[in-house]
């Protein structure tokens, strides 16, 4: 206990800006182990502001339309949605890769950037981390939903039945379970390993008999030792490894699900990278979506400075721009195979009944993000915050286009037909997202939202916190 | 307590009888006595569950019924029967052979030795089986909505009949459907007998009374040269699956040597099933047919030139020179909607040109009982009050009647009138009595076909309502008394005193469904007598509009009988593919002139007389005509039925039974919500459909077999030797030359395959269940395209898309290549439908098979699994008949036969379009259409190596007319 207390090491420097202009500082001036611990430990230990309040409450409302929407689904069927003969997948696909995309910014963040020895992750990685682990929920249960007997969902698992029956390993769904179900775990095993040493810190500082229980439960006894912070930094790294291929393999595996079939706009090459971009993409927008305003509520500014919100607003260009890219050679491919198939599922994404859809699709993803460019715009919060909410729901469109335009138009004009989603479709992804927030909010309430120890790590190592 | 042991309630051992109906409620069983002991109570509750335990078991029938291939003593549960018995259309029979398990009739085919059947059926009457487990059918006697017994009826019919005697029944009057039993026909000269100054009278709105006595057997298999003056032959005629048998015969080409194909012409104002096949086609209104007639008329030497028709002077230089370049091998054939003028004048050009005896010959005419009159005379004197009973045997007048007509008010006027139908419908409403009709599976009768060939309809269930025939209804009329309608029957065939030989001669003809042996003792009947108000029944013209109104029967309910059978309301119409509702059919040229859209509604006024309708602009519509489906809108029907469509009849008179001039229509604003199941019918140069000419085809035999769609067996990273299939190898090819579009096999694979009806909404979002579809694609210009069918059931693929991503393995290969789905394992992911290049695959959204009623319940195949919801369901190439060949062939220690497993859509098909086999037998009539240079795989370049292929679709071409055109 004492060892939080000892060095009140000061960073003692003023804003600094590198030669671009771009923000350096990942702590602003005059950050302590003291004012750190403070800032982040009594978050979950006191009330609650305003608000958060407010926010849980309409997630928590949205929630319970998710309840309804789920209930009726199971009572009547999944012909309560839009779905038909051809479009067989509908608005809970979209949204199961949807929230799996969203889901990756958090690892990518934890895993890659830790193994890159970036430390710009130190104030997001925790968000990031929760986000992913809520996301993968909201996917998790959208195959679930999405099933026509979900009772029977177990059926996917290889699990040893009587009937001596198996999952068919050939199909994607088989290696979506898999490579879902890994992620989860490992992301989930990922952020709590991080937050062990800062739960020891809530519980050190908590004041109240029943927060000490709990929080000195989830410690796991976390004492501090040079042992304890060895093993745990090999453990940290070995994890991050472990979840870095997943980064990648997951939204491949995901991708595959389209690619594997041979309907034209899904069965393509490029979707693997093309969809882990994408993933990051949103991954990283929804990040944004959720830091800015909590920085604003909590008042983080001192602990999430304007140069995390530069950076990923500078991976969230590169990504937009690979995603740019991958529609580029979506239509590029089309046109050069002469497959009158592909050629026509290009023109009719673009110029038929759901032509709309695509250009508004190519205005979020692809054009306002150019925004970024501009340095000001990626410091100034709001309009960052305005461009990520354009980048989520241009994400979303990119796999409804994906989904939705490919299935309605395919091989025999005499079955195509469109796909209109009924509320019940709408419910169930605005159902999703009060999920998602009503976890999210419950997280920042009892959850030490930013990692303590590495932002203490900062604060002894300024030198990490400055450089580019 | 001892007295109860007599008790018709408790005591099961003498059960309650309907022949004895009038004692159903015998005294005292329906009130509860007084001194009720716990002993009897328990008694009667015993008694009431026993009761209800067997009223639910499907009864026998007590007479005997003959099995065509096995006896009946042999009733294995769970091993079905097959009855040959025939049903009627218009009055004219169709032979059948009905399946039943257990005495439950579940399926319907076509009886192969029946002349107007030849193994086929039509939609009709495979969605027959439906209409005798309708819930909604009427099943009780009432009169004024009160229930009655049948003996109630019996005595009030008496009661009435009795003062009639002594004037010889001059205010009794019958009014009939065309019927064509000799029985009930000899019942009726009886009747006539009886009463000889009764009368009696057939209205039928879908009636042929403009062919008169020019009714002519074709002889479609000889024929080079057909020209059609707006004739539906191939759908719509008596003789219609007949017919589409001899076409498909002079159509079929499988090899280039030898290939000979007719070429037929159609002259037709709205798009028909039998216009879509033919190789010219034009688009004129229906006065103008008889113009161009007579101008190939003049050109033969019959008649004198009509002004020349400028438009279609290529389609009219080809028919003559093709007529007179094949005297003696050509048929010409006009509509039953075109003036008798027009028969005569086809008449004499089939004489012209020697057709006469070679592919045309007379019909033979139906002898009818005398006394007939008019139906507009028989309105006349209902109108004036002069009669005092009238029976309604069948049909529905209120509804149906010209609407010039008034018939709802002139029946107003009857004193009497009694209704006897399956349905309780409009007519029944108004009518003093109802009496049920037994369906034609539930009780005996007679009729006769369109060639004069005779058949016994044998029963397969006793009436599971109240219902009574028409022969016991006339037999009352004539004895007072009913016998039941298998002795009627019976007794007309056999006399009096049957002769020794007759019983084996009876149930020779019971089990061939023909009567061949027998001949009925001849009967009081007389020729037909014309009809002396037929003159009013002609179509005038005298308007001044341009547009020309068309009435049709629709091609699923006909003339509205069937508005309550859900397997035909959701059945798409032909070219629209409309579900659940009836649409004007505008042209396209109209639509563009007046700004309508599909689904605008319009205001029609003809004669005075307005009606609101939705519009369909249909492609091949005559420019200025506008076609009104009849039998929609009905008012008193059941729930299917109920606010479905408009009702055209509201329009239609008595000058204008099928089309005149003097239409106006006038856009209303209003939209109204019409479902189809086809949106799309170009097939935009995809590898789906090959189509081709005769004379291409002679060129370049190979035309519809691109290499790039015919990828090798290997072209696989897999051994694709993998799975030999050592034993069977199943297969199947549609032949599109010869596929008609009928639909036949869309409503035979539904009666087969337990596939549910899913309603107009469900259909609106494209979750219509239908195992095989009949897809149409239009090729050339949009006015007047050339259409082709093309049924697509599953491909049981080879190298399957589906089988790859199901990821529990619920669609699999089988030892034999069948692609089969696993129910059980379904778990809804529907993933192989999106990687189903041919669309095939049905998923159940929802229940759809919750809230059926229990007689719905019957219908059932008890072979095929009823899906519940969540699953993914697909053609299986009828695979519960392929395990019934395999269990026959494997008691006989045999092979399976080649043509001994028939899947259903192929068992129908008037056209045999559809052919099923063993692709290891190289003898087998499918490998020899599949080693055919016109067999091509659909999306064949997607290396799915589909089991089920087609075969291309040809053209014979006039390079005259085909040069004039394009």
């Amino acid at each position: 206990m004492h060892t939080q207390n000892r060095s009140p090491n000061t960073v003692d420097r003023s804003q600094s800006f590198s030669p671009l202009g771009y923000p350096t500082n990942l702590l602003t001036p005059g950050q302590t182990y003291a004012t750190v611990n403070q800032t982040i430990a009594d978050i979950p230990l006191k009330r609650a502001p305003g608000p958060w309040w407010v926010g849980f409450i309409i997630s928590f409302l949205l929630l319970m339309m998710f309840l309804v929407a789920v209930t009726w689904l199971f009572w009547k069927g999944v012909g309560v949605w839009g779905i038909n003969i051809p479009v067989a997948w509908g608005f809970a696909i979209v949204n199961f890769v949807w929230w799996v995309g969203i889901a990756h910014a958090g690892t990518f963040i934890s895993a890659i950037l830790l193994l890159l020895f970036q430390p710009w992750r130190t104030a997001i990685n925790r968000f990031t981390e929760a986000m992913t682990l809520f996301a993968v929920c909201c996917a998790g249960l959208m195959p679930l939903f999405h099933l026509g007997r979900p009772w029977v969902f177990y059926w996917l698992f290889p699990y040893p039945d009587t009937m001596r029956l198996w999952p068919q390993f050939r199909s994607p769904l088989v290696w979506d379970v898999f490579a879902v179900g890994t992620y989860f775990t490992i992301s989930l095993l990922f952020w709590y390993l991080g937050l062990v040493p800062d739960l020891a810190t809530v519980r050190d500082r908590a004041k109240k008999l029943w927060q000490k229980k709990v929080y000195g439960f989830f410690a796991l006894g976390w004492r501090n030792s040079a042992s304890h912070w060895q093993r745990h930094q090999i453990a940290y790294l070995l994890l991050a490894g472990l979840a870095t291929p997943l980064v990648l393999s997951v939204h491949s595996v995901v991708s595959f699900d389209f690619a594997v079939a041979i309907v034209p706009g899904w069965h393509s090459t490029i979707f693997p990278p093309y969809f882990v971009a994408g993933a990051i993409y949103s991954g990283f927008a929804m990040s944004l979506n959720i830091v800015i305003p909590v920085r604003k509520i909590y008042h983080l500014e001192n602990l999430i400075t304007d140069r995390y919100l530069n950076n990923m607003a500078n991976i969230m260009l590169v990504t937009g721009m690979i995603v740019a890219y991958g529609y580029f050679i979506e239509a590029l491919m089309a046109w050069y195979s002469g497959d009158i198939f592909e050629i026509y599922m290009m023109t009719n994404r673009a110029f038929g009944p759901y032509g709309w859809v695509f250009w508004v699709l190519m205005l979020f993803n692809v054009l306002v993000p150019q925004a970024l460019w501009s340095g000001r715009i990626r410091r100034n919060p709001v309009l960052l915050f305005i461009v990520a909410l354009f980048i989520n729901a241009g994400m979303w469109i990119e796999r409804f286009v994906i989904v939705i335009t490919s299935l309605h138009r395919d091989f025999p004009p005499s079955m195509w037909a469109m796909f209109y989603p009924t509320k019940w479709d709408w419910m169930t992804l605005f159902g999703s997202v009060g999920l998602f927030l009503t976890l999210q909010f419950l997280f920042i309430r009892f959850v030490p939202m930013i990692s303590i120890s590495e932002t203490r790590e900062l604060v002894a190592e300024p030198q990490k916190a400055n450089t580019l | 307590m001892n007295h109860d042991e007599h008790s018709p309630i408790t005591d099961h051992r003498s059960p309650i009888t309907r022949t004895n109906s009038s004692d159903e409620f015998a005294a005292g069983a329906g009130e509860w006595s007084e001194g009720l002991s716990r002993r009897e109570f328990l008694r009667l509750a015993g008694a009431t569950l026993a009761l209800a335990g067997f009223s639910s078991c499907t009864k026998q029938p007590p007479e005997k019924i003959v099995p065509y291939v096995r006896q009946p003593e042999i009733v294995i549960p769970g091993k079905p029967l097959r009855f040959a018995t025939a049903t009627q259309y218009g009055g004219f029979a169709q032979g059948l052979l009905v399946t039943g398990y257990e005495g439950r009739p579940t399926k319907i085919e076509g009886n192969p030795t029946h002349p107007a059947s030849l193994g086929a059926t039509s939609v009709w009457a495979q969605a027959d089986v439906l209409d005798l487990y309708d819930p909604d059918r009427a099943q009780t006697v009432t009169t004024g909505g009160a229930i009655r017994a049948i003996g109630d009826f019996w005595n009030a019919l008496n009661l009435a009949l009795e003062p009639l005697r002594s004037s010889g029944g001059a205010e009794f009057r019958i009014l009939t459907e065309p019927i064509s039993s000799p029985t009930l026909l000899a019942q009726l000269a009886r009747v006539m007998q009886n009463f000889p100054q009764a009368r009696w009278c057939i209205w039928d709105p879908l009636n042929r009374d403009n062919l008169g006595d020019a009714e002519v057997i074709c002889d479609f298999s000889k024929a080079k040269i057909v020209v059609s003056f707006d004739s539906d032959f191939l759908y719509a005629h008596p003789y219609a699956l007949r017919y589409a048998r001899d076409f498909a015969k002079s159509r079929r080409v499988v090899e280039p040597e030898g290939a000979g194909m007719n070429r037929f012409y159609a002259a037709e104002p709205t798009l028909t099933i039998t216009g879509s096949n033919a190789d010219h086609r034009i688009a004129v209104s229906s006065r103008e047919v008889l113009p161009l007639a007579k101008q190939i008329a003049a050109a033969l030497g019959v008649g004198v030139a009509a002004r020349r028709n400028g438009e279609h002077e290529g389609w009219v230089k080809g028919v003559i020179q093709d007529l007179q370049a094949n005297r003696g091998r050509s048929v010409l054939i006009a509509s039953e909607t075109q003036p008798p003028e027009l028969h005569a004048l086809v008449a004499e050009m089939n004489a012209a040109l020697g057709n006469v005896g070679k592919t045309v010959s007379p019909a033979p005419v139906l002898p009818l009982p005398p006394n007939r009159i008019a139906f507009p005379d028989l309105v006349e004197e209902m109108k004036r009050g002069a009669i005092n009973l009238m029976i309604v045997l069948g049909g529905n007048p209120r509804y149906d009647a010209p609407v010039d007509f008034n018939f709802a008010d002139a029946f107003k006027k009857v004193n009497l009138r009694i209704h006897h139908s399956v349905h309780f419908n409009e007519t029944s409403r108004y009518s003093h009595w109802h009496v049920p009709a037994a369906h034609f599976l539930e009780s005996w009768s007679d009729t006769r076909a369109f060639d004069g060939s005779t058949s016994i309809v044998q029963p397969l269930i006793e009436p599971m309502y109240a219902g009574v025939s028409a022969h016991e209804i006339l037999e009352t009329v004539n004895e007072r008394s009913p016998r039941s309608a298998y002795e009627i029957v019976r007794n007309h065939w056999g006399g009096p005193q049957p002769a020794p030989d007759f019983e084996a001669k009876w149930r020779k003809t019971l089990s061939d469904g023909v009567v061949k042996e027998m001949t009925a003792p001849a009967a009081d009947l007389t020729s037909q007598v014309h009809a002396s108000s037929a003159s009013t029944l002609q179509p005038v013209n005298g308007s001044t509009s341009d547009l020309e109104i068309l009435f049709r029967p629709d091609v699923s309910l006909r003339d509205g009988r069937y508005a309550n059978n859900g397997w035909l309301q959701e059945l798409p119409q032909r070219f629209s593919s409309l579900t659940w509702d009836n649409a004007a059919l505008i042209s396209p040229e109209l639509a563009e002139k007046q700004h309508l859209e599909n689904g605008d509604v319009i205001e029609l006024t003809f004669r005075g007389r307005k009606l609101r309708a939705p519009v369909w602009i249909q492609s091949g519509q005559a420019k200025n005509s506008v076609t009104l489906p009849l039998g929609y809108g009905r008012e008193i029907v059941g729930r299917i039925g109920r606010n479905v469509g408009f009702n055209a009849y509201a329009l239609r008179t008595s000058d204008a039974l099928w089309f005149a001039h003097g239409l106006t229509i006038r856009k209303t604003g209003d939209r109204h919500w019409l479902v189809t199941t086809q949106h799309h019918h170009d097939v935009a140069g995809r590898g789906i459909l090959h189509d081709g000419t005769l004379a291409g085809f002679l060129a370049d035999p190979h035309f519809a077999q691109k290499p790039e769609q015919r990828p090798p067996r290997d072209y696989t990273l897999y051994n694709p030797d993998e799975f030999p299939y050592k034993s069977y190898k199943w297969g199947m090819v549609v032949d599109l030359n010869v596929c008609i579009g009928c639909q036949a096999c869309t409503i035979a694979c539904q009666a087969e395959n337990n596939i549910p009806i899913v309603g107009k909404q469900q259909v609106s979002v494209h979750r219509e269940m239908h195992w095989i579809r009949v897809s149409t694609y239009y090729s050339g210009v949009k006015e007047n395209p050339s259409i082709t069918h093309q049924p697509v059931p599953c491909m049981h693929c080879e190298n399957a898309p589906c089988e790859l991503v199901c990821p529990v393995g619920a669609t699999v290969h089988d030892n034999e290549g069948l692609n089969v789905q696993v129910y059980n394992r379904c778990v809804g992911t529907r993933y192989c439908s999106n990687n189903c290049p041919y669309k095939v695959r049905r998923f159940n959204f929802l229940e759809y098979n919750s809230g059926l009623s229990p007689s719905v319940k019957l219908v059932k195949n008890p072979d095929v699994t009823v899906r519940s919801r969540g699953v993914m369901e697909k053609c299986t190439y009828c695979i519960q008949r392929i395990n019934a060949a395999r269990i026959t062939a494997e008691l006989e220690q045999r092979k399976i036969r080649d043509g001994e497993i028939v899947p259903a859509c192929a068992q129908v098909c008037p056209a045999e379009a559809i052919s099923f086999g063993d692709m290891n037998d190289p003898q087998s009539r499918l490998m020899r259409l599949k080693r055919s240079p016109l067999n091509y795989w659909m999306l064949g370049e997607l290396n799915t190596q589909p089991r089920t292929s087609y075969l291309a679709k040809l053209r014979n071409l006039n390079p005259d007319v085909a040069n004039a055109y394009r």
